[in-house]
C-alpha cells in the first residue's frame, strides 16, 4: 500500500483508507483497537508509520536534579493518519544494556520537548519516544497505532550549582551591593554625604511635641505583617527611634500589633530605646500590646481605640493592605496628626490621601538612616541612589535602542521567578 | 552576647537566602522550605504570648475598672468561647456542621465583612478631600480621577458616544490605568526594590541594629 498516491476521486480516497486500514489491523494487530478498547498498554515496533527522530536527551539545566529532558523532531504523518500525541518511554540502564521500557510521560501534538522530573541522580537511564497516530476505520470508528523512535544514548541528571538564567540579576545584586559598600566605607572614612530632606520624616519630632503638648498619646501601628515582612523591619526600626523622642519628651507612646513576634521584637525596641534616653521608669510592660492577627479585627480594635481616646499622632509604618484608609480616616476623623509609610504601592494613595505626610516606598526603607544620621547608614543610602540613576540611564537608552528597533535591550532585564 | 548571637543568626541566614535564589543544589533548593517550616513553628508557638498578652490587658482592665472595661469583657468572653469551643470539637473543628464553623460563618465573617464594607465610605470621605482642586496637582488628579470613575461605569460610553470610539471615556480610562499609571507605579516600586536591597544588606551585614533594640 503507497499511501503517498495521489487520489483524485473520493471513490479512490475511500478505497484507499479502507486498504490502509486492513493494513494496520492485519500487520499491526496488537497496535490497532477500537475507540472503545483501552489504551494501548504494550508497545511494538510499527515500521510503516513514521517514528520521531533526532531523539536528543539531557540533563536538564538549571535544576536542583532529578530531571531528564527528552527533545526529538516530530515525524511527518502519513496522509489520512494524524498524530494525537506522544509516550516518554524510559528504561534503567544496567550495565552498558537496558533494562525494561515503562511509559514515564505522555504529551499532545505538536509537543517535541518533555521534561521527566521522576529520575534518580545516581541512576542511568534510556530514552525511546513514541509517536500515536491516530485515523479514521473503515466502520468510523478511530483506530490509533504506535510508532517508536530508536533508543537514545544513556543519560543521567545531576543537581547545578548555578542557575544560569538568573545571572542577570546576580551581576544586578553584585553592582548594586558594591555600590552600597562603596559609599559605607566612604562614609565611614569621613565624607560628607548629602541626603535630601524627606518631609514626613522632618515631622517626627514635630507630631510628637504636638502630642506633648495637648497631652496626648501617640500610636505606632507597624502594620499587619509579620517579622519576615522587611517593611515590617523598617517600620519596627522607626519605631526605635519615635520611642526615643517619645521618651525624651515623656509622652505616653502605644504600639498596638497583630503580631506575636512583633509584639515581642517591638517591646523590646521600646524598652531599649526608653533605657537609652535614660528613662526606663517610664516604659510600661503593656504600651506594646498585642490585638489580633486578624487583618479586619485589628483595624476594628484601632478604629475602637482610636475614637475613644484620641490620640494626638498617629504613625503607620510597615505593610498594610485593605484597612490602611480604615485606619487612616479614623485617624483623620479625630484630627490627629498622621505619618504613614508603605512599600505597598495599591495602598499608598489611600495614605496619601488620609495622612497629613507620607514616606513613599523607598523613603519607609531609608527612615531608620535618615532619623539615626549614622554614618554606615546614610552611605548605604547613598549607594542605593546611585543604583537607581544607573537604572534610570538603562531606561533611557533602552527606550532609545527599542524605539529605533536597534537591539532588544529589555532582554537583558528579564527576571525569572 | 545578646547583640552579637542575633546578629550572627541574621546574617548567615541572610546570606543563605540570597544564596538559595542562584543555587538550585542541595542544600539551598530546600532551604526556603526549611526557614518557612521553622517561621510557622515558631510563629505557631509565639501566638500564646500574644494571646495571653491580650487576656493579661483585658483582665487587668476588668480588675482595675479602667475606662471602656466593659469592651474587656467582651474580648475575654468572645475569645474564651472560640478557644473551648475549638478544643472541644478537636481535629475536625473546622468541619462543616461544628459549633466553631458556625460561629466563624455566622458571627466572625458577617463581623469582618461589615469592617471591609466600612472601606467604600472611607474612600469616598477619603476622594472628596483629595479631589479638592486646590492646586494644579490637586487638578490633575482630580481630572484623572473624574476620568476613571466615568471610564468606569456604562454611563460613561453613554454621554461620550459622539466622541470617536478611542476617545470614548472608558478608552480614556483604559489608557489612564495602563500608560501614565502604571509608569508612576513603575517608578515607585523600582524605588521599593532598591530600598528593600539596600535595608536587606544593611541588615545583613549588621550596620542596622535599631530592630534589635538598639544601635550599638
Amino acid at each position: 500500500m503507497n499511501l503517498q498516491l495521489v487520489i483524485r476521486s473520493r471513490l479512490f480516497v475511500g478505497l484507499a483508507q479502507v486498504c490502509f486500514f486492513l493494513f494496520l489491523l492485519v500487520n499491526l494487530g496488537p497496535l490497532a483497537f477500537a475507540q472503545d478498547e483501552p489504551v494501548p498498554t504494550q508497545l511494538v515496533d510499527s515500521t510503516p508509520l513514521n517514528p520521531p527522530t533526532n531523539i536528543e536527551v539531557a540533563d536538564t539545566p538549571n535544576d536542583a536534579g532529578g530531571s531528564i529532558t527528552i527533545r526529538w523532531t516530530e515525524p511527518i504523518p502519513p496522509e489520512g493518519t494524524a498524530i494525537k500525541g506522544y509516550y516518554i518511554l524510559r528504561a534503567e540502564a544496567v550495565g552498558n544494556e537496558q533494562g525494561q521500557f515503562d511509559v514515564v510521560g505522555e504529551t499532545s501534538t505538536g509537543s517535541s520537548e518533555l521534561l521527566d522530573g521522576n529520575v534518580v541522580d545516581t541512576l542511568n537511564y534510556y530514552y525511546r519516544v513514541a509517536v500515536i497516530y491516530s485515523a479514521t476505520g473503515v466502520n468510523g470508528l478511530e483506530v490509533e497505532a504506535l510508532a517508536e523512535s530508536g533508543i537514545s544514548r544513556m543519560v543521567s541528571s545531576s543537581a547545578q550549582w548555578f542557575d544560569w538564567r538568573r545571572i542577570n540579576v546576580f551581576v544586578g545584586v553584585i553592582f548594586l551591593c558594591g555600590f552600597i559598600l562603596y559609599y559605607i566605607s566612604r562614609a565611614k572614612a569621613g565624607k560628607k554625604l548629602f541626603i535630601r530632606k524627606i518631609a514626613g520624616l522632618e515631622a517626627v519630632d514635630e507630631a510628637v511635641g504636638r502630642a506633648t503638648e495637648m497631652g496626648k498619646k501617640i500610636y505606632f501601628i507597624p502594620g499587619t505583617q509579620d517579622m519576615d515582612n522587611v517593611q515590617t523591619i523598617a517600620g519596627v526600626t522607626i519605631l526605635g527611634r519615635v520611642a526615643e523622642v517619645a521618651a525624651t519628651y515623656d509622652t505616653y507612646l502605644e504600639v498596638p500589633v497583630s503580631r506575636s513576634l512583633v509584639l515581642v521584637t517591638a517591646k523590646e525596641i521600646v524598652k531599649e530605646a526608653y533605657s537609652k534616653v535614660g528613662r526606663p521608669d517610664a516604659f510600661h510592660e503593656d504600651q506594646v500590646h498585642y490585638l489580633t492577627d486578624d487583618q479586619f479585627g485589628y483595624a476594628a480594635g484601632i478604629d475602637g481605640m482610636v475614637v475613644r481616646e484620641k490620640p494626638a499622632t498617629i504613625f503607620f509604618m510597615g505593610a498594610f493592605y485593605a484597612e490602611s484608609l480604615i485606619l487612616a480616616e479614623t485617624g483623620n476623623s479625630i484630627g490627629a496628626i498622621q505619618i504613614a509609610g508603605t512599600a505597598m504601592p495599591s495602598q499608598l494613595p489611600f495614605f496619601v490621601a488620609a495622612c497629613d505626610y507620607t514616606l513613599i516606598g523607598e523613603e519607609l526603607f531609608a527612615a531608620s538612616a535618615y532619623l539615626a544620621r549614622e554614618p554606615k547608614l546614610l552611605g548605604s543610602l547613598k549607594g542605593q541612589d546611585v543604583g537607581k540613576a544607573i537604572i534610570l540611564f538603562s531606561i533611557v537608552i533602552g527606550v532609545l535602542l527599542e524605539t529605533f528597533g536597534v537591539w532588544r535591550f529589555s532582554s537583558l532585564f528579564g527576571v525569572l521567578d | 552576647m545578646r547583640r552579637e548571637v542575633p546578629l550572627l543568626i541574621t546574617g548567615i541566614v541572610g546570606v543563605v537566602f540570597v544564596l538559595q535564589y542562584f543555587i538550585p543544589h542541595w542544600p539551598f533548593s530546600q532551604v526556603n522550605t526549611w526557614f518557612s517550616d521553622w517561621f510557622s513553628i515558631v510563629g505557631a508557638f509565639a501566638i500564646w504570648l500574644g494571646a495571653l498578652n491580650l487576656l493579661k490587658i483585658s483582665a487587668l482592665k476588668v480588675i482595675g475598672k479602667k475606662s471602656d472595661w466593659g469592651y474587656a469583657i467582651v474580648i475575654i468572653i468572645s475569645f474564651i468561647i472560640m478557644v473551648a469551643i475549638g478544643f472541644a470539637e478537636g481535629k475536625e473543628f473546622r468541619e462543616q456542621g461544628t459549633m466553631f464553623s458556625w460561629l466563624y460563618e455566622y458571627v466572625y465573617s458577617p463581623l469582618s465583612a461589615t469592617m471591609f464594607a466600612l472601606l467604600a465610605f472611607f474612600v469616598a470621605s477619603a476622594s472628596y478631600r483629595a479631589f479638592r482642586a486646590r492646586n494644579l496637582d490637586a487638578t490633575l488628579l482630580l481630572m484623572a480621577g473624574f476620568l476613571i470613575m466615568l471610564g468606569r461605569v456604562p454611563v460613561g460610553d453613554s454621554i461620550s458616544f459622539f466622541l470617536p470610539e478611542n476617545y470614548q471615556f472608558s478608552q480614556v480610562a483604559s489608557w489612564i490605568m495602563t500608560w501614565p499609571q502604571t509608569a508612576g507605579q513603575r517608578a515607585i516600586m523600582i524605588g521599593i526594590a532598591l530600598g528593600l536591597v539596600s535595608t536587606s544588606l544593611r541588615i545583613i551585614l549588621g550596620i542596622e541594629r535599631a530592630h534589635l533594640g538598639g544601635g550599638d
